[in-house]
């Protein structure tokens, strides 16, 4: 799996997933999520929901603010993960 | 000592009073003034003033505050500590002081190193000024991480209007602390924590406070109008406050005021079953197996509560900010809170059973009637359903123990 596509199906899983408000502007791979409105439980169902698409399991290492802050952030671990 | 943030005093820099000497002067005051006013308190549910007088009076309001600034620096053990002491006497008193602690502590640990931040915990450290929080609102969640009150800039300033569903002491407090949104656009869980000075603040529209128990922490809700300066607003945004000072610091001092029910509770019960043993010297009255039941459960609540509060003290003292933000951290601090809200019940209705008829008479020495009605505050304040509600779901993608 590509960078690109990666980035794409960690787009798709936050849209699905990360509850945030219906009138922000499209995301930029640096948005801060948590800035924009996610809130911490629907950051959990992300994270469910991201093992599931990619077929991971975050370690609990990698279970911080900092890994699910921003569509980049999320990237480079699930590329990390996938190896 | 250490001090929350680990600032050793400067050299040359007079400290405030050491530790030991606060938690002499909150035994003394829990016994002296607090016990002998708490049923008064209860009773008319009126804020416990003569024992906040006492505790600014000794100076014990600044205990979170740094050393370096002129404070006790005490850590989470020994707030705790204070908390058990004045808790076996006067719970509401116990809550008020535990709750101040927090948001002296929030401020002293995230102030960023701003000068007007750390000359206003100096205020505190000389005028004792009592703080109190508005976290809760009147809104769709009903969750502390999100809000709808938000900071708005005026010249030179800021105006944050907020209707707070309670608001403790706040009638009694000289400022605020409140969480808000950052700014109008900001979304509901970009939040910041807003400093508001006596003078700067009203609350309007106050609800009442006739509860079951806690009645002396006089926490009724009210829209609270309030103004100030940029400095006011917390350099650190709040999720970062939350997760390492005041979420934690609530779980371990709360912990510690029920302990201190439990402990007064058991206290109760020991002193009945001594007097029946004494009737009947070489008869095991019946009470002291319901007694031995219940110590068993006193100590297990005090190991937790002070375990969770060691452990605490430590990741501070180490600067250790990723094990304060980790899941198993939030994970230890929420069992910490079910476990020991839990317990305090459990410990407090079985002193029942071993005081007898007693303890069920409001007039009796045995009463523990305000202990039980207060006991009852602590499973429901941040519901333990709740709780378990958002352990489930950590537990859903956490791995470890």
């Amino acid at each position: 799996m590509d960078a690109s596509e990666i980035n794409q199906k960690v787009r798709q899983v936050i849209a699905e997933h990360a509850q945030l408000p219906a009138d922000l502007p499209p995301l930029e791979d640096q948005t801060n999520l948590y800035e924009v409105g996610m809130a911490s439980r629907a950051s959990v169902n992300m994270m469910l929901a991201l093992e599931s698409v990619f077929e991971i399991e975050f370690p609990d290492s990698m279970l911080n603010r900092a890994v699910f802050e921003s569509i980049a952030a999320i990237s480079e671990a699930v590329e990390e993960l996938l190896g | 000592m250490k001090s929350p943030v680990g600032v050793p005093p400067e050299a040359g820099q007079e400290a405030g009073q050491t530790v030991a000497e606060l938690l002499r002067a909150v035994e003394r005051i829990g016994v002296e003034v607090a016990g002998p006013a708490a049923a008064d308190v209860d009773a008319r549910g009126r804020f416990p003033q003569e024992s906040i007088a006492a505790l600014k009076e000794a100076r014990v309001l600044s205990a979170a505050v740094p050393r370096a600034l002129g404070g006790a620096g005490a850590n989470p053990v020994e707030l705790a500590t204070q908390c058990v002491a004045l808790g076996q006497h006067c719970a509401s008193s116990a809550m008020i002081l535990a709750m101040h602690h927090i948001q002296v502590a929030s401020i002293a640990q995230h102030c960023g190193g701003s000068p007007e931040l750390e000359a206003y915990l100096r205020r505190v450290v000389d005028e004792q000024r009592l703080i109190a929080s508005v976290t809760s609102e009147v809104g769709p969640s009903g969750d502390m991480r999100q809000s709808v009150a938000c900071v708005t800039q005026v010249d030179g300033g800021f105006t944050l209007s907020k209707r707070a569903t309670t608001i403790s002491y706040g009638a009694y407090a000289e400022d605020l602390l409140i969480t808000a949104r950052r700014d109008p656009e900001a979304a509901p869980s970009n939040q910041v924590l807003v400093l508001v000075l006596g003078g700067d603040f009203s609350l309007e529209e106050p609800g009442t406070w006739d509860t079951l128990g806690m009645r002396g922490t006089c926490s009724a809700g009210a829209r609270v109008e309030a103004k100030g300066q940029a400095w006011q607003v917390l350099p650190e945004p709040f999720a970062g406050i939350a997760t390492t000072t005041m979420v934690p610091l609530s779980h371990v001092v709360w912990g510690a005021c029920w302990l201190g029910i439990a402990t007064d509770a058991a206290g109760k019960a020991r002193a009945v079953v001594r007097s029946k043993a004494r009737a009947q010297p070489g008869v095991a009255p019946a009470a002291a197996r319901r007694l031995s039941g219940l110590m068993t459960k006193l100590q297990l609540l005090r190991s937790e509560v002070f375990l969770a509060a060691r452990d605490y003290s430590d990741l501070l003292a180490r600067g250790d900010l990723e094990g304060l933000a980790s899941l198993s951290f939030v994970l230890r601090l929420n069992n910490l809170k079910l476990s020991a809200s839990q317990l305090t019940v459990e410990v407090v209705s079985e002193a029942l059973f071993a005081c007898g008829i007693g303890s069920y008479m409001n007039k009796s020495p045995f009463s523990l009637s305000r202990q039980l009605r207060d006991a009852y505050s602590a499973p429901l304040m941040i519901n333990n359903d709740r709780i378990h509600e958002t352990n489930a779901s950590i537990l859903s993608v956490f791995k470890g123990e």
